[in-house]
């Protein structure tokens, strides 16, 4: 049960107790009591709203940016990374194979807040070698959401 | 021109699920609840295995039982799902759908006068395809006490010494009705006692949602017996791609290959390609369809329990199927006033045959949003039925 409640409640966080109950053919007190314990574990770490800031006037930009950084010693990654996510415009910090260490999302206002960012606050870090600022120009799917397009039903209205 | 057309063609009457769609398509805003096939997009990995065989230029026409690479990929799922073996070289034919399947597979098996057992509520294409096939068709009346299941007594009734095909549809269309592995053992032996062939239309076989689905074929003696049909289009989400398959004993397929091969060529080789990777890959898409198919259907259950409506609990396809006997209408009157008035458009039972009457089909074949709002639409009917 575990899986397929995580998988509805990461789809729809709002569902209610009573119809993921129904859903999953169970009652509502255990439904509560696994969200407890996933909440307890550390597994459901929030719920978070998916947005499309661009239909709204509310101005944002995102900016993905590449970090490269000298590792340090007993400490790996974990301290830089902890200097950067502690800012609370940062959104995602992840630490990548391949390129580059550090993935750093960041959302800002605009996009001289963003460079303001890297160049005062980022760049400047100790450890850090260099950094690629890129934009992000239009979602087209977030969070396995398509956000450019409505699905339609095309199927006829009834079928055998 | 003043000659008469075909007797027996003009004869048949057309499926009573058209005589609803002409009504349907004339009303506007209607939530659907008639589809039979699913609402998922075809997963994105098969269709661009279908793209790639296009701009490959694999365009021409397969041997005309089927692209061998696919034959064997169809045998080792029936192996892996049923661990039955099947030769991919001479008991497997890729078809137009499961459509086809049924009615080379008849024509193929049938003598003019013969008798096929159909068991009915069930898909509409059976009956007609026995005519045409020259059989004279002998419905069996399912019962919702029995859960429209098929019972040993039943099957004895309607054997006599013209019969010479069952028709086997589990998980069933109309009815979500399936076929335990003791259901299968209890008319096993009636089968093979009065030397039956047995069509076994399994095109619903992966949306069971109790426990594993079982052939027939499985079972001991049957296999030799059987033609086991298949396809893509409810498992995969694949219908508008037809394609399907007919497995069965060498001698049957030599000759279901025959009328194929004059009547269609070959299945649409696009299809072919695109298939191969829904049966190599295809596994996690279609336990995850099931996953949500079973959420539905669970919430349809629910919803018809706090209506007071009557419903058996179906464990297979995407069809629940309601009685609605206690509103003393017809199921045709019952649906066409479900759609004038809340513009739900549900297809009445009777469409399946005449055992059907009294219920109706309701597909889950659409997101739970829209059942939601469906389910409103229909407690507001019923209770206004009941208030009258």
């Amino acid at each position: 049960m575990r899986e397929e409640l995580l998988a509805l409640l990461e789809k729809n966080s709002r569902m209610g107790l009573n119809e993921i109950a129904v859903l999953l053919g169970t009652n509502e007190e255990s439904i509560l009591k696994e969200i407890e314990i996933l909440e307890k574990e550390g597994v459901i770490c929030g719920y978070n709203t998916l947005i499309d800031w661009e239909k709204t006037s509310i101005e944002k930009v995102t900016a993905l940016i590449e970090v490269r950084v000298t590792p340090q010693r007993g400490q790996g990654f974990d301290n830089i990374a902890e200097r950067i996510y502690n800012y609370p415009e940062v959104k995602s910090v992840y630490l990548i194979s391949g390129g580059f260490d550090l993935l750093v999302i960041l959302e800002e206002k605009s996009l001289r807040e963003i460079s303001n960012f890297v160049s005062d606050k980022l760049a400047p870090l100790d450890t850090i070698l260099s950094t690629a600022t890129h934009f992000i120009l239009k979602k087209y799917k977030d969070y396995g959401i398509i956000l450019t397009k409505k699905h339609e039903d095309e199927r006829e209205i009834i079928t055998p | 021109m003043t000659k008469e057309l075909s007797e027996k063609i003009i004869n048949i009457k057309p499926s009573g699920i058209r005589k609803f769609f002409d009504l349907v398509s004339e009303m506007k805003d209607v939530i659907s609840l008639g589809v039979g096939e699913p609402d998922f997009d075809t997963p994105w990995h098969i269709r661009d295995e279908g793209i790639y065989s296009l701009e490959k230029g694999k365009t021409f026409y397969t041997s005309n039982s089927g692209l061998k690479e696919l034959r064997q990929e169809i045998v080792n799922y029936i192996k892996r799902t049923q661990n039955i073996e099947y030769n991919p070289l001479k008991e497997v034919i890729v078809t137009v759908g499961g459509s086809e399947a049924i009615d080379i597979g008849l024509r193929a098996l049938i003598n003019d006068g013969e008798e096929v057992i159909i068991p009915q509520p069930s898909y509409v294409s059976y009956e007609p395809c026995a005519i045409l096939a020259n059989a004279k068709p002998v419905i069996i009346n399912l019962k919702s006490e029995d859960d429209f299941r098929l019972k040993p007594k039943d099957l004895i009734n309607s054997i006599t010494p013209k019969t010479k095909v069952l028709i086997l549809p589990y998980p069933n269309n109309p009815t979500g009705a399936i076929m335990e592995k003791e259901d299968l053992e209890a008319i096993r032996k009636i089968i093979i006692d009065n030397d039956l062939y047995v069509m076994s239309d399994e095109i619903y076989s992966e949306l069971s949602y109790k426990g594993k689905h079982i052939s027939i074929a499985s079972l001991e003696g049957m296999k030799e017996r059987t033609i086991l049909i298949n396809g893509f289009s409810k498992s995969y989400a694949m219908t508008g791609w037809r394609l399907g398959y007919a497995l069965a004993p060498e001698h049957i397929i030599k000759q279901m290959t025959k009328i194929h091969q004059f009547a269609i060529m070959c299945a649409p080789t696009t299809s072919q390609y695109a298939a191969i990777e829904a049966l190599k890959n295809g596994d996690d898409d279609v336990s995850s369809m099931r996953q949500a198919y079973n959420q539905r259907r669970r919430f349809l259950l629910n919803e018809f329990k706090e209506m007071g409506l009557e419903c058996f609990e179906p464990f297979g396809a995407f069809y629940v199927f309601p009685c609605i006997k206690e509103f003393g209408l017809s199921s045709e009157e019952f649906a066409k006033k479900l759609l004038q008035e809340e513009k739900v458009a549900a297809i009445p039972g009777s469409a399946f045959g005449n055992s059907g009457e009294g219920y109706l089909r309701i597909s889950y074949a659409y997101s739970l949003k829209n059942l939601k709002e469906a389910m409103e639409r229909l407690r507001r009917f019923v209770d206004k039925l009941r208030c009258k």
